[in-house]
């Protein structure tokens, strides 16, 4: 572990911290549909949106009709990209002619994108035409983002809002989003990439002599306006294969700091538009304190792992951490930076290869992801995961200071913690069973690349990616018509299947009236409830895959401390 | 019900027939009832017949011990429900006895009298009872006085006095007269009398989940289905690491996940909290206001009876200038003499011995003497002596417009600075006068109830706002509120200004508690969250309140939400304990389950467990064995004192968070080292 390497995390986190508040003002704004200082420029497109697609804005939407709204534009969107890939072949903008997706690949990467997952089970620059990388995937970038700041801005309402019945219209909200938020930051963030030398172009592949005289061929592309939003709207799927380990798509020590920022950047200004949104800073601080807590504890853990290094490469005379499916480029802290920060959020970009990292190394990427992904989290989906954790903490501590537990004021009762389970059983459950299955099925164990415990630990990671909508693998595990369809359908359930419960809880806690707070009442700002909310996540989240993780990375650290590997 | 009712937590009494119900209660159509216990239930079946088939391998042993311990696991649980609902049903063993069939004498229509089964009374019938006499039924004089012994009721020995109008009109069936006649009618049909309704409350026959037991219970069975799929799932992951997963071994250690602890208690801790308000002679209608008891923000209370004892009490004579002190005292209690009011009697009781007045002649008005009562139209009583010359006390103007009129125009503005100074602080002024002038002022005041004003301060710490009622003026009400050191009042009481003020805090996002007694108390009590209705009450009161104090002591409120708080603690408590268990849980069976696959494992058996058996059995066996050693937290509650919310939370998470992380770790740990020493480790590995 190096100076060097703790400034740049603290470089990196101080730049999202300062971002808190400024941007998550002007969220709360956006989202309340007051006046922002970007409202002369895109208020003019969004009233045109409203009126061609016939949107009344002012009409606002309960819980169902807004999860209705949700579900059915997400699954149109799914159906689009499904026919776009498959028929790419007879589109324009495909210069390397690449042919039309196998059905079940085209099932696995529509889903994918439209849950804001980008698992990918192909290699870009060598599946994808450009129509299908901008007007399918980056297309999917942005809307499956803004449908996730949507739905965490519905819950806001529902929490802030007191004994009324709507949410907020979806249509609207997604629209604001897109317009207000993702657009723009991720248009400055193209430009910058540009700079710094990420490709922007429709230019056929160059072919190149190489210096042993083999011919190579350089991809090209559209492809900093979708790294862009790839890092902004938590998405991870890499323009080419190598993802952000590419000198393409990161080039430089700028562009890797800039894509590290803007993974954090929007979850970590929803805690602060929150606290606007409830009229309590604190409270979004308070949420603000446990991510970064969260955070921390996980970097810490991963850079001393990778730091620390190898006892069997150490004992053969490779000293040192580490570097194995490294960037040189990068080193050690960035790599162990953004695999934390990759997996904290649904983002799932890399810049290194998470299956090369050491067992405790790699442990940090799955159990990040098995909290539920709520360190900062996926825009708006790491906010609304948390406070599924919130609710239970508050039920908890609530019982445990002799009232009827309250969050800010609101009784929360029989349904509240029945949603609140229920958000919180899926990814167990989604992540385990299907692992449990792959892992004695033939068809699972197949494209295992690893035997032993890690290659446990690649089925494993792969579902609990795919339930969380993360998207990062490791990378030993190949494609196969089964991992394409069970994929497919644990991407979907771990997005759909908990929207739903968030939406119904939000529809269950704006109808609520608000209950005076006296000094029987704990604050939910206080250290010791961060602490508790901290326990709740960690034991009620974590610990369930603590028997999982023993035979994957656990075991594997140990038997490497032991002196074997696979 | 004095005798049943002070038993101790473990009586051999109950602690019999608990284990005799323990085993009735392994029916799994009961344990279906408590999802948690139910899977711990065939989890012990499901070893039973594993270990008949491992018999065949003479490898039994492990499974017959795994089996039998989770078996107790059930039990225990079972016992701890049977002990809580054991203490109801001695208690009800009791009213019971004095629920015998008796007769009643019925006056029908024509007028005479019949003599009927007190099962066959019907609601309206008209009831004669005399002086020892039981009351066949519930229901309202219509006729009479009485004193009434209703000690089978409250368990209170002393007679209560009982009397057609007013609020202490109510008769409850199974009480006897002991003095004079009585009729009533009957206010219940057969069945759903008080006493009927006290036999299966305190039974707990009826009892229902309340609403937060229910979403606790949703929490539990949630986290319960968490721990089925990271614990069924193991099997197929240990297939892959090549480790055939036993299934012993995986129920064991589902049963150490799940929250046993808790789930075990949960129904326990609810029957104990009825009961700790009946043992403070408290009678709850639902669990459901007991639990709302301890949500409740703002008490209101009366100040007659409940801050201030009883009636008012002369304490000061303030004598006009020029008046003979003697004079003044003998006027005071000639004027008094025959006023029955407690004040009328503390002014006697002031004033006869500074007249010095002989107490042999006590109570006798001088001869020719009338006595001018009290009437809401003159404002004030005295005595009209027969040489034509009065006395009269009273309303300050009252008593003036008295004496200007009977002495033709005398100066009667003396000590008007004093009765404000009076009424000022909180007392009332009472005017003396004779026909002539002006005598003095009698100084009434409210004597508080000793240590009130630290109940409120410790109401004030649990966040609990306190407001004053009471029928006095703004200016009496505040001195009186200052001086009990209430947070508010209401003055100038009346039902519907009391029924705005409810109506009031509860729009506001609060939850009201009052008690009351009176027919016009009856919305109030209605309309009020946590509503205790005074036993000495009407029958419209007892019905329209949640709960009804058998002593008839309003202060007893402050002590229900005590326990209702306890409650809801006691269950925060042992839920946070249950889940922070499982940590130590992990480490005791995880390296035990793969220690055979992956020797290296070993390493996180952080406590050194001597044998993957002994891990196994030591975390069951404590697992099973918390929960009896937790039974007398869960009946007799978490230890309470009232302070602000964020306190309580810092010592609870301190006490059932963080021991709940450390206790599992030294108790398994402790029943290792005894397997150990028993030789009963399984040691063949």
């Amino acid at each position: 572990m190096t100076v060097v390497g703790w400034l740049q995390a603290a470089l990196v986190f101080a730049l999202v911290w300062l971002c808190v508040k400024p941007l998550g003002t002007h969220m709360a704004l956006a989202f309340e549909g007051e006046r922002t200082w970007l409202t002369p420029i895109v208020g003019p497109i969004e009233r045109a949106l409203y009126r061609l697609c016939r949107i009344d804005p002012a009409r606002e939407m309960t819980w169902k009709g807004y999860a209705f709204a949700v579900v059915a534009f997400s699954l149109v969107s799914l159906v689009y990209l499904y026919v776009l890939l498959r028929t790419q072949a007879y589109l324009p903008l495909n210069p390397q002619h690449f042919g039309n997706l196998a059905p079940d690949l085209a099932w696995n990467t529509a889903v994918s994108f439209m849950t804001n997952t980008n698992w990918q089970f192909y290699s870009g620059e060598s599946t994808m035409s450009y129509l299908s990388q901008m007007a399918g995937l980056a297309w999917h970038m942005f809307v499956s983002a803004g449908t996730g700041i949507a739905i965490a801005f519905a819950l806001m309402r529902g929490i802030a809002r007191v004994g009324k019945t709507t949410i907020g219209n979806f249509w609207v909200d997604l629209t604001r989003a897109v317009l207000y938020v993702l657009l723009p930051i991720s248009l400055v963030g193209a430009l910058f990439l540009a700079w710094q030398g990420v490709p922007q172009n429709f230019s056929d592949y160059t072919t190149v002599k190489t210096v042993e005289g083999a011919a190579q061929s350089i991809p090209q592309g559209p492809m900093a306006s979708m790294e862009s939003i790839k890092e902004l709207g938590t998405n991870g799927g890499g323009f080419v294969n190598a993802n952000s380990a590419s000198p393409f798509e990161n080039p430089t020590g700028a562009s890797n700091a800039v894509e590290l920022w803007f993974i954090f950047l929007i979850g970590g200004a929803l805690t602060y538009a929150y606290g606007r949104m409830v009229r309590n800073q604190r409270q979004g601080w308070a949420i603000f304190a446990a991510m970064t807590t969260l955070f921390v504890v996980g970097f810490v853990v991963a850079y001393g792992a990778e730091a620390a290094g190898n006892p069997i490469m150490h004992a053969i005379g490779v000293g040192g951490g580490n570097m194995e499916g490294k960037e040189t480029r990068f080193g050690i802290a960035a790599s162990a930076l953004f695999a934390t920060m990759t997996t904290d959020t649904s983002c799932g970009a890399v810049n290194a290869m998470h299956d090369s990292f050491t067992a405790l190394g790699g442990l940090v990427p799955i159990a990040n992801m098995q909290l539920g992904e709520i360190v900062f989290g996926g825009v708006g989906s790491g906010f609304y995961g948390m406070i599924a954790f919130v609710i239970l903490t508050v039920f908890i501590a609530g019982l445990m200071v002799g009232r009827t537990p309250e969050f800010l004021g609101k009784k929360i009762e029989r349904r509240e913690v029945q949603l609140a389970i229920l958000a919180a059983l899926v990814v167990p459950f989604f992540a385990l069973v299907p692992a449990g299955i792959a892992s004695v099925l033939p068809a699972g164990t197949a494209t295992l690349n690893n035997a032993g415990p890690h290659g446990f630990s690649e089925i494993l990671y792969a579902y609990t990616s795919g339930v969380n909508n993360n998207g990062s693998a490791f990378a030993g595990l190949g494609s196969n018509t089964y991992w394409n369809i069970s994929m497919g359908i644990v991407m979907l359930f771990g997005r759909i299947a908990i929207m739903i419960p968030i939406l119904a809880l939000a529809g269950a806690l704006v109808r609520k009236q608000s209950v005076a707070a006296t000094s029987g009442t704990f604050t939910t700002t206080s250290p010791i409830f961060v602490v508790l909310l901290l326990g709740t996540i960690i034991i009620v989240g974590a610990l369930t895959f603590f028997p999982a993780d023993a035979l994957g990375p656990i075991v594997e650290h140990l038997l490497m401390l032991q002196g074997k590997q696979f | 019900m004095v005798s049943p009712r002070s038993r101790s937590l473990f009586d051999g009494a109950i602690i019999g027939p608990a284990i005799r119900e323990s085993f009735v209660k392994l029916d799994p159509r009961v344990q279906l009832r408590n999802p948690v216990m139910f899977i711990v239930e065939v989890g012990a079946f499901v070893s039973i017949l594993y270990a008949f088939r491992d018999a065949a391998h003479g490898q039994a042993g492990f499974d017959v011990a795994i089996s039998i311990w989770l078996w107790f696991t059930v039990l225990f649980a079972n016992f701890a429900e049977a002990v809580a609902e054991g203490r109801g049903k001695a208690q009800a063993e009791f009213l019971r006895r004095t629920k015998s069939d008796t007769y009643a004498r019925r006056i029908n229509a024509d007028g005479r009298e019949e003599k009927i089964v007190s099962s066959q009374l019907r609601k309206g019938d008209r009831i004669v009872v005399e002086a020892g006499e039981i009351i066949a039924a519930d229901g309202e004089i219509v006729e009479g006085a009485a004193t009434v012994d209703e000690s089978a009721i409250t368990g209170e020995s002393a007679p209560v006095i009982r009397e057609s109008g007013g609020d202490r009109s109510s008769v409850t069936g199974g009480t006897r007269v002991l003095s004079d006649r009585i009729v009533f009618v009957v206010g219940t049909n057969p069945g759903e009398s008080f006493l009927d309704r006290m036999i299966s409350l305190v039974e707990g026959a009826k009892r229902q989940k309340t609403p937060n037991e229910i979403a606790l219970s949703i929490l539990l069975s949630g986290l319960t289905v968490i721990f089925i799929i990271a614990v069924a799932t193991l099997g197929p992951f240990s297939l892959y690491a090549g480790a055939v997963p036993s299934v012993v071994v995986l129920i064991a250690l589902l049963v150490c996940l799940i929250p046993t602890t808790i789930g075990g208690l949960l129904s326990a801790i609810g029957i104990a909290g009825m009961d700790r308000v009946l043992q403070r002679n408290v009678l709850a209608m639902s669990g459901r206001a007991v639990e709302a008891a301890g949500d409740v923000d703002t008490l209101l209370l009366d100040k007659t009876g409940t801050i201030t004892l009883g009636n008012r009490q002369a304490t000061e004579v303030v004598l006009a200038p020029g008046i003979n002190a003697a004079d003044a005292y003998r006027a005071a209690y000639y004027a008094s003499l025959a006023d029955e009011t407690p004040e009328g009697r503390s002014i006697v009781t002031l004033c006869g011995p500074l007249a010095g007045i002989d107490p042999s002649t006590n109570g006798k008005l001088p001869d020719g003497a009338t006595f001018v009562p009290f009437s809401a139209y003159t404002r004030m009583s005295g005595l009209d002596l027969s040489n034509g010359n009065a006395v009269r006390k009273g309303a300050p103007d009252a008593v003036r417009a008295w004496v200007s009129e009977r002495s033709g125009g005398a100066a009667t503005m003396a000590l008007a600075g004093e009765v404000e100074r009076i009424a000022r602080a909180g007392g009332t002024p009472l005017l003396l006068a004779d026909e002539r002038r002006v005598l003095g002022v009698i100084y009434l005041r409210d004597i508080l109830k000793p240590n009130m004003r630290e109940r409120f301060d410790r109401l004030r710490a649990m966040g609990i706002r306190t407001v004053m009622i009471t029928g006095d003026n703004p200016l009496t009400a505040s001195a009186i509120a200052r001086e009990a050191g209430v947070d508010d009042f209401l003055a100038e009481a009346t039902p519907e200004t009391k029924m705005a003020l409810i109506k009031r805090e509860q729009a506001s996002g609060r939850l009201v508690a009052m008690t009351g007694d009176g027919t016009n108390d009856a919305p109030a009590l209605a309309q009020a969250d946590v509503g205790v209705a005074m036993n000495s009450g009407t029958q419209a009161a007892k019905e329209a309140g949640n709960m009804v104090d058998l002593d008839s002591d309003p202060t007893k409120l402050i002590e229900v939400v005590e326990v209702g708080k306890q409650l809801l603690m006691t269950r925060g408590a042992l839920t946070t304990f249950s889940i922070a268990n499982d940590v130590a849980k992990y480490f005791a069976i995880l390296p035990a389950m793969f220690m055979t696959t992956y020797p290296a494992m070993g390493a996180l058996n952080i406590m050194h467990l001597a044998t993957p058996q002994s891990a196994i059995l030591s975390a069951i066996i404590f697992n099973a064995l918390i929960i009896i050693a937790l039974i007398p937290l869960a009946l007799r509650g978490v230890s309470y004192r009232p302070r602000g919310a964020n306190a309580v939370l810092r010592e609870n998470v301190l006490i059932y968070g963080l021991g709940g992380l450390v206790v599992p770790f030294v108790g398994i740990k402790i029943i290792d080292l005894i397997l150990v020493a028993l030789h009963l480790t399984g040691g063949h590995s």
